[in-house]
């Protein structure tokens, strides 16, 4: 598939480098963290030390300060973990619960918190959805009440991806009820504080990952803990937004392709009928089809990574292949599955695994409907 | 099933037949579900219970302690049982190996097996899968050797429903030295009485956690000759071909059962679920999605009664059986798939019925011939 945006030797030697990082500390431990509901945080330390939690961030706080296309290397190659909860978990971290803090925080926030996210010594986890608000942003209810220098936070969080491993959270509040979209804000909250408790959530899929529901009860933290201005947060959390989208389309992409090289040599070998599989007509019609719905895929997401770098707008695009790319991985899944017949619902392989957790791909980081909504806004409706 | 049911199979015995199995349901499945996902297994003593009250030989003749009634009452009853979202029991395996046996059993086997299966005595299970072997049939590998009026059965068999509790095993074997389909044979295995036959674990699965699925081992099992369905070998496949029209329908009406529990489900929860200061169920992609799920539905149920009504006539053809299967599990698993998404990250999460549904539809799609199967076989009913 084309390769335009990583043809210099630099992203060559960077992704030989993540892809044997995969390799080596990902795929082998793949099923380890699905019974552990969880990877293993020393993980992070390891991607830290190799300078892989600050691609873009300033190198000022330890980043690389490189642009979007090393970014999208870097997940095209986690992607193929084998295990989507693990891809996941570092996504999180690096695309959805630091970027505004890398952008609006201030010296001192980014000094004790972006420090140590970059470091891999510390796990970050973003909390915007809440029990009666998903897809309506703008409906949620947890709240921050100024008293002093501190705020006092109460509500909760709901589907929280790094819920185990995570030290602090990158929070989506309502700061000012009567503001309108100018009432939010986004605040830093360490989970070890007093009055925060998380219970873990049990999913279709995606056994890698922690997910969980936090309750804050009278949770009092700094002011100086908010990131950018308050009343912000909501502008800020659409911008962040945009990293997590585009996370998603290049992770579950890869996922996908991933499941399809497998599915490939599954249906070469599968005797079927006196032939291998792959020797059907239905079998390579539908090995083709998903080829040429991932490369399309490939090529919008792509494009959206082009118009980062060029330091363009490309939340139009990054919102159509959210829809486009989510649909393409599901329908792989549920075709790769269908391929491998009987063994494709045990829970061991791949292909059983990868329609579970691909299922989430509609509803994560802004459901179908939600960029639906948003794309036709944006196009003038 | 539903009252709106105009097909001329459904008769007020039916109507009565599907509010007792609702009511049986109601009081030994549904209280259950939950504790049997983490089992892995259903009770025993539901299969007991289930024959006591009449469900497990429904239609085995009166002569052999069933209920004499048409093959639509066990219809009822598997749908009424999808309504309730358990895909743990595998009751309806035991009506299509008491279909075997009242169609192709010698006397004396219906004598000595049917009635364990109407009363629940004896749990069945379809021995056919095997690691190396799903869809291609005439690939077994499984043999069953004569010797000295018994039968040396070795092999091993996968995916088998009831793999657990099953004490009765209707296996697909080789027994002929003949290649393809003349050479396979059901061979019934009573499992308390079969030195050499093992039971694998309990595999996990994507989805239908109640339901003991396993491999199961066979190594020098030897059973008298007389276990050959029909007392004789070589008939195997056009048994199985006659049979698998049985299950290939019931696979669509469990089908209905589920499409029919998640949308009524659906309409429920996007009814209580506020969005934008508005009911879920008022936003138009909501009605159209339902509106949607809701005549695949219909079309089905209106497709299962016809069905039905050819089944008990007996003039149901595979070809339409096939149909049955294929665009029934269809229907279901994009109905799983649309509601699903209408409880947003709810339906994520395992412990949501419709998450469950979603999981559990996607098996129907394969098991019981998959669906490129079907689809092979309604194409060579149009070239003939």
């Amino acid at each position: 598939m084309t390769t335009d945006l990583y043809a210099s030797s630099e992203h060559e030697a960077f992704r030989a480098t993540i892809r044997k990082f995969t390799e080596q500390e990902l795929r082998p431990r793949a099923r380890e963290f699905d019974e552990a509901g969880r990877i293993d945080k020393v993980l992070f330390k390891k991607m830290g030390a190799l300078g892989m939690l600050g691609l873009r961030y300033d190198p000022e706080y330890g980043g690389a300060g490189l642009d979007w296309s090393f970014s999208a290397v870097m997940h095209e190659e986690l992607g193929r973990s084998d295990n989507a909860g693990a891809t996941l978990a570092v996504s999180v971290h690096t695309e959805m619960s630091t970027p505004s803090l890398a952008q609006f925080g201030s010296e001192e926030l980014k000094r004790q918190y972006l420090i140590p996210a970059i470091a891999g010594e510390t796990v970050s986890a973003v909390a915007v959805t809440e029990p009666d608000a998903g897809s309506d942003v703008s409906a949620i209810k947890t709240r921050a009440v100024r008293d002093g220098d501190d705020w006092v936070i109460n509500g909760s969080k709901m589907y929280i991806t790094n819920a185990a491993n995570a030290d602090w959270l990158c929070l989506l509040v309502v700061t000012d009820p009567d503001a309108g979209y100018s009432g939010f804000s986004q605040i830093i909250v360490p989970t070890d504080l007093p009055g925060v408790r998380c219970d873990l959530l049990d999913k279709i899929g995606l056994w890698g990952s922690d997910t969980g529901q936090f309750y804050f009860d009278d949770v009092r933290v700094p002011v100086s803990n908010t990131i950018g201005d308050v009343g912000r947060g909501f502008q800020q959390q659409m911008m962040q937004f945009q990293d997590e989208r585009l996370v998603a389309c290049i992770s579950t992409l890869a996922g996908a392709e991933l499941l399809w090289e497998e599915t490939k040599k599954w249906t070469e070998e599968r005797i079927l009928f006196g032939k291998p599989l792959s020797k059907m007509q239905n079998t390579q019609f539908k090995m083709a089809e998903m080829w040429a719905q991932m490369l399309a895929a490939k090529e919008l997401g792509l494009a959206a990574v082009r118009a980062l770098v060029a330091g363009e707008d490309a939340t139009k695009t990054i919102t159509a292949a959210k829809v486009f790319t989510s649909n393409v991985a599901i329908d792989v899944a549920t075709a790769c599955l269908q391929l491998h017949g009987g063994y494709g619902l045990m829970k061991e392989s791949m292909a059983g695994r990868a329609y579970v957790d691909m299922r989430v791909a509609t509803i994560g980081g802004g459901s179908d409907e939600t960029m639906l909504q948003y794309l036709a806004k944006q196009l003038g409706f | 099933m539903s009252d709106a049911i105009p097909a001329g199979w459904k008769s007020e015995d039916h109507v009565l037949y599907a509010d007792a199995s609702r009511q049986f349901l109601a009081q030994e499945v549904s209280p259950h579900i939950e504790r049997w996902r983490k089992q892995g297994v259903v009770d025993r003593e539901l299969w007991t219970k289930a024959g006591e009250a009449g469900f497990l030989g429904a239609s085995i003749p009166e002569a052999y302690g069933g209920g004499g009634a048409p093959r639509s009452f066990d219809a009822v009853f598997f749908y009424e049982h999808a309504r309730t979202g358990d895909s743990g029991w595998g009751v309806a395996i035991q009506s299509i190996v008491s279909h075997y046996i009242t169609a192709y059993g010698s006397e004396e086997q219906k004598q000595r097996w049917l009635p364990g299966l109407a009363s629940g005595e004896r749990i069945a299970a379809v021995a056919m899968t095997e690691p190396g072997c799903g869809s291609d049939l005439q690939a077994v590998s499984t043999v069953a050797e004569l010797e000295n009026g018994q039968l040396r059965i070795n092999g091993s068999k996968t995916f088998i429903t009831n793999g657990q509790m099953a004490n009765l095993i209707c296996l697909v074997a080789r027994t002929g030295e003949v290649a393809g389909a003349k050479g396979v044979s059901l061979v019934f295995v009573e499992t308390e009485d079969a030195p050499g036959f093992r039971r694998g674990q309990n595999l996990e699965k994507l989805g239908m956690k109640g339901q003991d699925t396993s491999e199961l081992f066979f190594e020098d099992v030897r059973v008298p000759e007389s276990n050959l369905l029909g007392g004789s070998g070589g008939h195997g496949f056009i048994q199985l071909m006659k049979q698998l029209v049985w299950e290939r329908l019931l696979i669509g009406v469990v089908a209905l059962g589920a499409m029919d529990s998640m949308v009524e489900a659906t309409a429920s929860y996007t009814k209580e679920r506020k969005l934008f200061s508005r009911r879920l169920f008022d936003l138009q992609n909501t009605r159209m999605k339902l509106a949607e799920a809701k005549t695949k539905a219909e079309v089905l149920r209106s497709f299962i009664g016809d069905c039905l009504e050819r089944l008990d006539r007996g003039t149901l053809d595979p070809a339409t059986a096939s149909m049955a299967k294929w665009w029934g599990s269809q229907m279901q698993c994009e109905v799983a798939d649309e509601c699903l998404q209408l409880f947003g990250g709810y339906g994520y999460m395992a412990e949501y019925p419709i998450a469950q549904a979603f999981s559990d539809a996607r098996a129907q799609k394969i098991y019981g011939g998959a669906n490129e199967v079907m689809k092979e076989l309604i194409a060579r009913s149009l070239d003939v």
